[in-house]
């Protein structure tokens, strides 16, 4: 980082030591610059292509590049502060140092302030611009959205899959396929998907770790996340918000499959719970889950088993 | 402001009248077994939390939701805050409001040297100093405590030690604990037993607000620990709502619990801010005040300002248990994203009440062991007011995936990234002191320059975090886990540790052991980087915060950090065992000043009289005028030698430290 | 205080810090739920026959309103334990009887019987794949084993017979519904196992209290080789 330069040097030129010492702010611009040319492209080629979460969506590949970007800029932070203060610890330790410099030279230099605060601004809003530029143009790079996202997908054929959080299992419904409910989350490759996260209790949290989607499930909240999918392979879905008790097991496993796969597997599966749809409310973009349980209630609405008025949990008409 | 060094008359005030805090007139307070002290506090708690309990159960006990759950929030809530009144009563917190309703004029204070005062309710701003030393060491090491037990089940992906109920009770209590602790850990013991020496104050503003918010943090110490018999709670140390609402007894121990702390943190923080802005001597001009005060200052200003929505917020969370209101619960005209942007609101600004002071402290102890003035002082106390400013517009990085305000996640990302430039002063400050210094590794120093190391990486992944699409991945993973503990433990509890080993010679007069020191030092150092930095990767290979089971794969980096964290929790064991032992069973006297610092706290005669000063001292200086070898003294003391950079350090230092104390002459 | 007087105040009072630190792990940290074994009644690879039931209040201990399930022992007794020690890769004769009523499920995802040999459940002689939890007497609780995939509906009694157990462990003078199904145990490790209807009565969306707590409405299958 250039600015431990400007820092090291100016003090170097004040007229009390630059003739007898050595160049100490080139010795460690030379360090820190073959340590970074050395680390910077090593990460980046021989690390960066493994780096979580992979390359299994669009959101995946962009995240982890702005991972890999992120490290190869922190890198020079990092060695920057770390051979600075080493080299200082070697240089200027108790006995061997000489005196140590005093005065308003050793309290404050305006052109080491200044740069500092410039070079660090200037650094800080890039990252922020880089930021946004990847979170807009991803469609909001695989977070949730809420319920109105305004970076969305202008891919003609959006594949909207519900995601239903419940303690402790999230489950899924397909409303282009009837609106079934399954316990299995399967997506076909090659297609752009719109996850719509709910929850029927408490806070959840989705976590497609190989789809690069993170979207908490709040009850009555329609949160929105987009992905496109590049490659087929196996999905961890699990809870990323603390959830009660058994947020720890609250985790299953999902597919990407070809695109037939993806239609048999969904016209079998539409077929077989064909009766248990029936009973489920129409499919909506969020659901008023009863805030009393089974047996009864925490507020004394005097409903039971359950309210009428709140839907997954009310009787349905039976048909 | 220029102030003569000739001293005015009037400042040394004649014969002080101590504040009181005993009974009224008429019953004088004396120190003794009948008076009041830790002993009738914790009488007066017991009483009154079993009068709290037994009134819950008359009045709620017949509720059809509290008889069919089991569970009666009423009579938990009544018992806890009966209990919290009877303990500060018990102390005698509440004497002298009580006789100043009355009309009588309370006691005049007994001034003790019995150890009897540490254990009392006292005025006296050291004396509350060293109870918030023992006070937040017994809440660090019981919450370590809980750490090790996290650990424990850690070592095994998928068979347990614990239930899952019983482990996510252990995660909550000991991420609850922890912050609560370290919302006081520097402002408690140093802040109170140092800022009015280091402004040349005789007390602070309000004594009885000080001693106040001890006895109300440990109050809320014994509540959060209730949570245990309660059954514990399910929901770590953020609390979210609903499952919050959900909860059973223990809930109301963190809500309440925290709800305490969070009134002992605006007392200790309204009573400081105001001390620094108004007691400072003549002469201590803002540019002369040291740079730990500019810490504390910033600090209070969070304190004060953030932590009302804490309490509000806990506060709305007894009403949902106790009168079935619906704050958080959707269905019944409430928001669960409402507890998550009150507590947010409070707990952003929280990071930095627990970051600035560990700032203040290495920015102080620097200059002593470099020998050199503060690099650039100005931009430190600029940046630590600017980060306290900046805090409180940071909050919705937490909450960048849960769908609140999607389209502010670019100002979010940017006021974060934006907070990066005041903290990343610290480290032109500290780089800027060590170039071309003269430094002597001391124990405190070693602790100074490992909050450079750890915080670098804490501040680091800080930034990976607030970028959005980097937070897809690691947001509520280890990888944000092993990031604040990277900044709180590894650069506040760390700086915690270095300012005890700095200042406790001053504190207690006593010496404690270097050799333990560097023992504690290095070890607690390297293994709480063998403890933490694995848990990055651990979080960026998928395993999420506060679960009892995970992927096979990753059971070596968690056995790893298991390991290294049972060493780093021993490595306190050899903290403790130097401090009882230096300090207590075999005390070894302490120099006056053993590391030659200028600060005005180590210009007081040593034991520190219970008004501090004899005279109010004029100060004249900052006190960084290190190396300089025709510096003006640091401040008229009043007596006959002024005091100062060249002063001879004839009564002390040499021998403790390995390097010659006196700057050279020539 | 003399040097031998400060020592040993120390060292008691460390003593009391060990003696306290002890008892809260003893008491507040070590599981409530003990753990029942099955692995050793039978010859090896021979089918395991699993009988639990449900009550809708357990009666006695700490929360006697709490519905809970018990599991009978190899030796006939029925315990309040919920986590079961079974062999690995064996088959699982599990019989639950169901002494709850039932009502609408939440979610009726949970109405379908998964993850069992044939996905039925016999529920009293009769085969079924899938309940109607409108219908009838409700479903009063699930099985679930959500890692194996595994989730029974457990249909509920009729709410106004006259002899609903109230008092566990229940026997056959009380109405109750019987279910059997049968599954494969996987490779070692435990597998969490829970309920999914919000029957926590009196709490947030009915999953407090005993959904809240490993020993009523969840427990462990501790699969060991």
């Amino acid at each position: 980082m250039s600015d431990v330069a400007e820092q090291t040097d100016a003090p170097a030129d004040g007229p009390r030591h630059a003739h007898r010492e050595p160049r100490h702010f080139v010795r460690m611009v030379v360090i820190w610059l073959v340590a970074c040319a050395i680390a910077m492209p090593l990460f980046y080629f021989l690390v960066g292509p493994h780096v979580p979460p992979g390359v299994m969506t669009s959101t995946a590949e962009e995240n982890q590049f702005d991972f890999n970007i992120l490290m190869v800029l922190a890198i020079p932070v990092l060695f920057g502060v770390w051979i600075y203060i080493g080299y200082s610890l070697i240089t200027w330790r108790g006995s061997k140092a000489a005196d140590p410099v005093g005065g308003e030279l050793a309290r404050g230099h305006m052109g080491v302030q200044t740069g500092w605060i410039g070079i660090t601004t200037v650094f800080v809003l890039g990252l922020a611009i880089f930021g946004t530029y990847a979170l807009i143009t991803t469609n909001g790079a695989g977070g949730g959205e809420g319920p109105n996202p305004v970076w969305t997908p202008t891919s003609a054929h959006v594949l909207p899959v519900q995601v239903i959080g419940q303690q402790w299992k999230f489950t899924y419904r397909y409303p282009t396929f009837g609106g079934f409910e399954s316990s299995d989350l399967v997506l076909p490759v090659d297609t752009t998907i719109a996850f719509h996260v709910t929850s029927l209790d408490v806070i959840h949290s989705f976590w497609a770790y190989q789809l690069s989607i993170k979207a908490d499930a709040n009850p009555q909240v329609d949160n929105v996340a987009f992905t496109t999918t590049n490659h087929t392979g196996s999905v961890t879905v699990r809870c990323s918000e603390l959830c009660g008790l058994w947020h720890g097991a609250m985790f299953d496993y999902g597919r990407v499959v070809s695109k037939n796969q993806f239609e048999a597997w969904a016209t079998a599966t539409r077929i077989a719970t064909a009766a248990n749809t029936k009973l489920l409310p129409p499919f909506a973009l969020t659901y008023t889950p009863d805030a009393n349980g089974a047996a009864g209630g925490y507020y004394p609405d005097n409903v039971d088993p359950y309210s009428p008025s709140e839907v997954y949990g009310a009787k349905q008409p039976a048909s | 402001m220029t102030i003569s060094a000739e001293r005015e008359r009037e400042v040394a005030y004649p014969d002080p009248t101590p504040p009181s805090v005993g009974w009224f007139q008429g019953l004088p307070a004396r120190p003794g077994w009948l008076s009041q002290h830790l002993g009738t506090a914790i009488i007066g708690a017991v009483l009154g939390y079993l009068l709290g309990h037994w009134l819950g159960n008359v009045v709620a006990s017949g509720y059809t939701n509290v008889a069919n759950s089991g569970v009666n929030a009423i009579a938990n809530t009544g018992g806890i805050a009966l209990g919290a009144l009877g303990w500060l009563a018990g102390i005698g917190a509440i004497n002298y409001p009580l006789a100043k309703i009355i009309g009588k004029e309370p006691a005049p204070e007994f001034e003790t040297t019995s150890w009897s005062r540490y254990f009392r309710y006292t005025a006296d701003h050291k004396v509350v100093g060293m109870q918030y030393v023992i006070g937040v060491l017994t809440f660090l090491f019981t919450a370590g405590l809980l750490a090790m037990a996290i650990r424990t089940e850690l070592l095994s992906p998928s068979s347990h030690v614990f239930g899952p109920g019983t482990y996510i009770s252990i995660v909550s209590e000991h991420g609850t604990m922890m912050m609560m602790m370290a919302t006081s850990v520097v402002v408690g013991p140093l802040g109170n037993w140092l800022i009015p020496l280091m402004i040349g104050a005789r007390r602070t503003a309000f004594p009885r607000v000080e001693a106040f918010s001890f006895w109300i943090f440990s109050a809320g110490y014994l509540t959060i620990l209730t949570a245990l018999p309660y059954g514990g709670f399910p929901t770590g140390w953020t609390g979210y709502a609903p499952l919050q609402t959900q909860a059973g007894g223990g809930m109301i121990s963190y809500l309440a619990g925290f709800a305490l702390i969070g009134l002992g943190m605006m007392a200790a923080g309204f009573n400081l801010g105001v001390t620094i802005i108004n007691y400072r001597a003549p002469g201590m001009t803002w540019s002369r005040v040291p740079i730990f005060v500019w810490a504390i200052l910033s600090t209070c200003a969070l304190l004060t300002l953030a932590t009302p929505t804490l309490v509000a917020a806990g506060l709305f969370g007894i009403l949902d248990h106790t009168a079935q209101t619906a704050f958080f619960v959707t269905e019944h005209g409430g928001s669960s994203y409402l507890w998550q942007n009150l507590f947010w609101f409070f707990g952003h600004p929280e990071v930095y009440i627990m970051a600035l002071p560990g700032f203040g402290i290495v920015a102080e102890i620097l200059p002593v062991f470099t020998r050199k003035p503060l690099f650039a002082y100005k931009v430190a106390a600029a940046g630590m007011l600017g980060v306290a400013l900046l805090s409180f517009f940071v909050w919705q990085h937490h909450l960048f995936q849960s769908g609140i305000n999607p389209d502010m996640r670019p100002l979010f990302m940017l006021t974060t990234e934006l907070i990066s430039i005041p903290t990343g002063f610290i480290f032109l400050v500290g780089m800027g002191t060590l170039y071309k210094a003269k430094i002597r590794f001391e124990v405190p120093m070693l602790f100074a320059l490992a909050v450079f190391f750890n915080f670098l990486i804490g501040g680091v992944t800080g930034v990976f975090l607030s970028d959005v699409p980097v937070n897809v991945t690691v947001h509520g993973s280890f990888f944000v886990l092993s990031h604040f503990h990277y900044t709180i433990m590894g650069g506040l509890i760390f700086a915690f540790f270095g300012g005890l080993y700095f200042w406790l010679p001053k504190m207690t007069g006593k010496t404690m052991n270097k050799k333990l020191g560097q023992i504690h030092f290095w070890f607690m150092f390297i293994f709480f980087n063998f403890t933490f930095f694995p848990m990055f990767l651990i979080g960026l290979l998928g395993q999420p915060r506060r679960v009892f089971e995970y992927a096979q794969n990753l059971q070596t980096l968690n056995d790893i950090s298991s390991i290294s964290a049972f060493i780093l929790g021993a490595s306190f064991l050899v903290f403790i065992a130097n401090f009882v032992w230096s300090i207590f069973i075999k005390p070894t006297p302490s120099p006056a000043n053993p590391w030659d610092s200028l600060g005005l706290e180590w210009q007081t005669a040593n034991p520190v009289p219970y008004y501090n000063f004899e005279r109010i001292p004029v100060v004249l200086n900052d006190p960084y005028h290190y190396s300089e070898h025709d510096a003006a003294a640091v401040a008229d003391m009043g007596d006959p030698v002024l005091v100062g950079a060249v002063a001879p350090t004839g009564d002390g230092g040499g021998d403790t430290t390995g390097d010659d104390p006196v700057t050279p002459a020539e | 205080m003399s040097f031998g007087a400060r020592l040993t105040t120390f060292l008691v009072m460390l003593a009391a810090a060990v003696a306290l630190v002890v008892y809260v792990v003893i008491t507040y940290l070590t599981p409530q739920s003990g753990v029942v074994d099955f692995t050793s009644a039978q010859p090896a690879g021979a089918p395991v026959n699993l009988s639990v039931q449900t009550v809708g209040s357990i009666g006695f201990g700490p929360h006697p309103t709490w519905v809970t399930y018990m599991v009978q022992n190899p030796g006939g007794q029925w315990l309040h334990d919920t986590t079961w020690e079974v062999p690995a890769h064996t088959r699982i004769n599990l019989t639950i009887h169901q002494f709850d009523s039932g009502s609408p499920l939440r979610n009726q995802n949970w109405g379908r019987v998964q993850g069992v040999a044939g996905n039925v459940e016999i529920l009293n002689g009769k085969p079924i794949s899938f309940y109607d939890s409108n219908s009838g007497n409700g479903v009063g609780h699930t099985f679930a084993v959500p890692a194996l995939g595994i989730n029974v509906p457990l249909v509920g009694v009729n709410s106004n017979a006259s002899n609903i157990c109230s008092q566990a462990p229940c026997g056959s003078d009380s109405v109750s519904n019987t279910i059997k199904v049968s599954f494969v145990t996987p490779g070692p490790g435990e597998y969490s196992w829970q309920c999914f209807v919000p029957c926590g009565l009196g709490y947030l969306y009915g999953n407090g209290g005993p959904m809240s707590n490993s020993n009523y409405m969840g427990g462990f299958l501790d699969v060991v080789a």
